[in-house]
This record gives C-alpha cells, sequence and structure tokens, in this order.
C-alpha cells in the first residue's frame, strides 16, 4: 500500500475516525516486513493488538441447574411438624392408666363419698365466712346513713 | 434454553468476556473467575436471554461493571500487586524477541490508562468492536467514546515515540 495512505489513516486513526476495515489495513500493514523506518515505532502497537486478541477462554463453565431445595425443606418441615401432632392427640389418652379411684364395696364408698363431700363444704364454708365481714361492712353503712 | 444453546449463545464472546476481564484485573486467574462468574450469571437467568437485544453486549456490561467492583473491593487491589508482574505467552508462537519485548512496551503503557480508556481500547482495538456497541456497552454516547479512544491512542503513540527514540539513543 502507499505511504501516504497510510500515514493519512495514522492521523485518522489517532483522532478515532477510522473504520474497522481501515484499522485493519493499519494492521495488516504494521505486520508486513516493509515498514517504513519513521513508522517503525508504531509497529509495537499494532503487533500487540493482534496477538491479544488471539487469547482464549478455555476453563469450563459449571453450568448447574439452579435447584429450589429450600421449598421442600418447608414443605418436609411442615409434614414432620403435622405427623407430630397427630400422634401426639392421638395416643395421649390411650397412654393415661385407667384408674378413676373407684371402689368395689358399697361401705367403702359411702364413707369416701362422705368424706369428699365434707371436704367440698367445709372448703365452701371458708368461702361464707369471708362474706360476714361484708355482711358487718352492710351494717355499719345503715346505721351511718339512715335512710 | 437448555445446555447445549445455551453454550452455542455464548462461545462467540466467552473469549472476549475473558481478555476484557484480564485486561482490567490483570491476573488471569482472576480474569477466569470473572468469566465464570459472568457466565453462571448469564446461565442463571436464561430464560430472560432471549429478550435481550444482543447478549454479547449485555454480557460485556456485566464483565466491565463486575472488574471494576472487584478493582474497588481491598481483596482485590491486594491481588492486583501480586500478579502485576505477570507475563503470559502463549507457547509455540515463533515470535521474535524484539518483537515480544515491544509488546511489553505496549503492554505496560496500556496497563497505565485509565480504566474507561483501558476498555475503550480494548474493546475497539483488540475486540474490534464498533463504536454504536461500545457506547451501549459502556453506556457513553458515541462521541464521548471516540475522543476517549482517541485520547488512549494519542497516549499510546506519545510513549512509544518516547520509549523508540529512547533506544536509538542508546545504540
Amino acid at each position: 500500500m502507499e505511504l501516504r495512505t497510510i500515514e493519512q489513516l495514522l492521523d485518522k486513526y489517532f483522532d478515532a475516525a477510522t473504520s474497522t476495515a481501515e484499522e485493519n489495513q493499519l494492521k495488516e500493514y504494521f505486520s508486513s516486513p516493509g515498514v517504513a523506518p519513521h513508522l517503525q515505532q508504531y509497529r509495537p502497537m499494532f503487533g500487540y493488538f493482534a496477538h491479544e486478541a488471539a487469547h482464549k477462554f478455555d476453563k469450563t463453565v459449571p453450568l448447574k441447574t439452579k435447584r429450589h431445595y429450600a421449598k421442600w425443606i418447608s414443605v418436609a418441615a411442615s409434614l414432620v411438624l403435622m405427623m407430630g401432632m397427630l400422634f401426639y392427640f392421638n395416643y395421649q389418652p390411650v397412654s393415661q392408666d385407667n384408674d378413676l379411684g373407684t371402689y368395689n364395696d358399697p361401705e367403702v364408698a359411702f364413707r369416701e363419698t362422705q368424706k369428699a363431700l365434707n371436704m367440698v363444704s367445709k372448703n365452701v364454708n371458708v368461702g361464707v365466712n369471708s362474706m360476714n365481714y361484708i355482711g358487718e361492712y352492710e351494717k355499719s353503712r345503715k346505721t351511718i346513713f339512715k335512710e | 434454553m437448555n445446555q447445549a444453546e445455551f453454550i452455542k449463545t455464548i462461545s462467540p464472546f466467552k473469549d472476549k468476556v475473558f481478555r476484557l476481564a484480564r485486561r482490567l484485573l490483570v491476573s488471569i486467574e482472576e480474569a477466569e473467575d470473572a468469566t465464570q462468574e459472568v457466565l453462571v450469571k448469564l446461565w442463571n437467568n436464561k430464560e430472560k436471554l432471549q429478550g435481550y437485544g444482543s447478549v454479547e453486549a449485555m454480557a460485556m456490561t456485566m464483565t466491565k461493571n463486575y472488574c471494576l467492583d472487584r478493582l474497588k473491593s481491598k481483596q482485590a487491589s491486594e491481588m492486583r500487586i501480586v500478579h502485576s508482574n505477570y507475563t503470559d505467552r502463549q507457547a509455540g508462537l515463533q515470535q521474535q524477541t524484539e518483537d515480544r519485548d515491544s509488546w511489553e512496551w505496549a503492554e505496560k503503557i496500556m496497563k497505565n490508562l485509565p480504566e474507561q480508556q483501558k476498555l475503550i481500547m480494548q474493546m475497539r482495538d483488540i475486540e474490534q468492536y464498533e463504536f454504536e456497541e461500545i457506547a451501549k456497552i459502556m453506556d457513553m454516547n458515541e462521541t464521548a467514546v471516540r475522543v476517549a479512544l482517541s485520547r488512549a491512542r494519542k497516549t499510546m503513540r506519545e510513549e512509544l515515540t518516547k520509549t523508540h527514540s529512547y533506544g536509538i539513543k542508546n545504540n
């Protein structure tokens, strides 16, 4: 190629006004043996660019399909919880012992019943006794505020 | 989109993603991690990919953002110091030592460019993207891209001229 053309292209090149085709012409010229002496300094540049384009990425890419484990973990956890509750509520009453405190002899049963009722009434009386204070209060109120 | 289709979609640009990441992160390992990260992100969103006009442009934008984030984090800045003296030459290429040395100059100059110029130069001069695509990836307008690129190229010229004449004086 004519030297003048190359020089013109170079000027355009440094103003970033060349097309890729023109830049390839320059690369070609500078990789040929007959580069003009006053343009020698540009050889490393174009040589380097051409050389750099040759690097390859040759590692494999680990392409795994993303799995949604998290969703299934929650499903499994709720299943386990439900099973646990099912077992707990179904088998808890059965496991209790069947002794309800019953008596076979009617006499003993009668005595025990009396004892139990006494205990209840005693406790009720405790409550009634404390109500007496309220009665006192009512009496004294009536003596003070005569209606 | 199944795995085969996905690989077909990414294969035209996965090297570009890697090279862009390497330009910014310098270390090859870091760049590989970044590339994997970006590709896995794309894979996880594979259902949405059809909706986008250009998956490649989106991947490049993601790479750019990811790498800039990495650089900002402290961890990465330590990595940068560790790997600042790397050299990586592909074996088998019968290149003259002189060429290799001069490429290293170019590499060093490019490394000292501001990140934005570095990215644009990478995408234009190495990956040969059109200005329109670069503008989209960088979220800039085309004129701004051209200005930044011109600046980067002129810095390159200046530095190379310096190095070149220095060599002559020494001879």
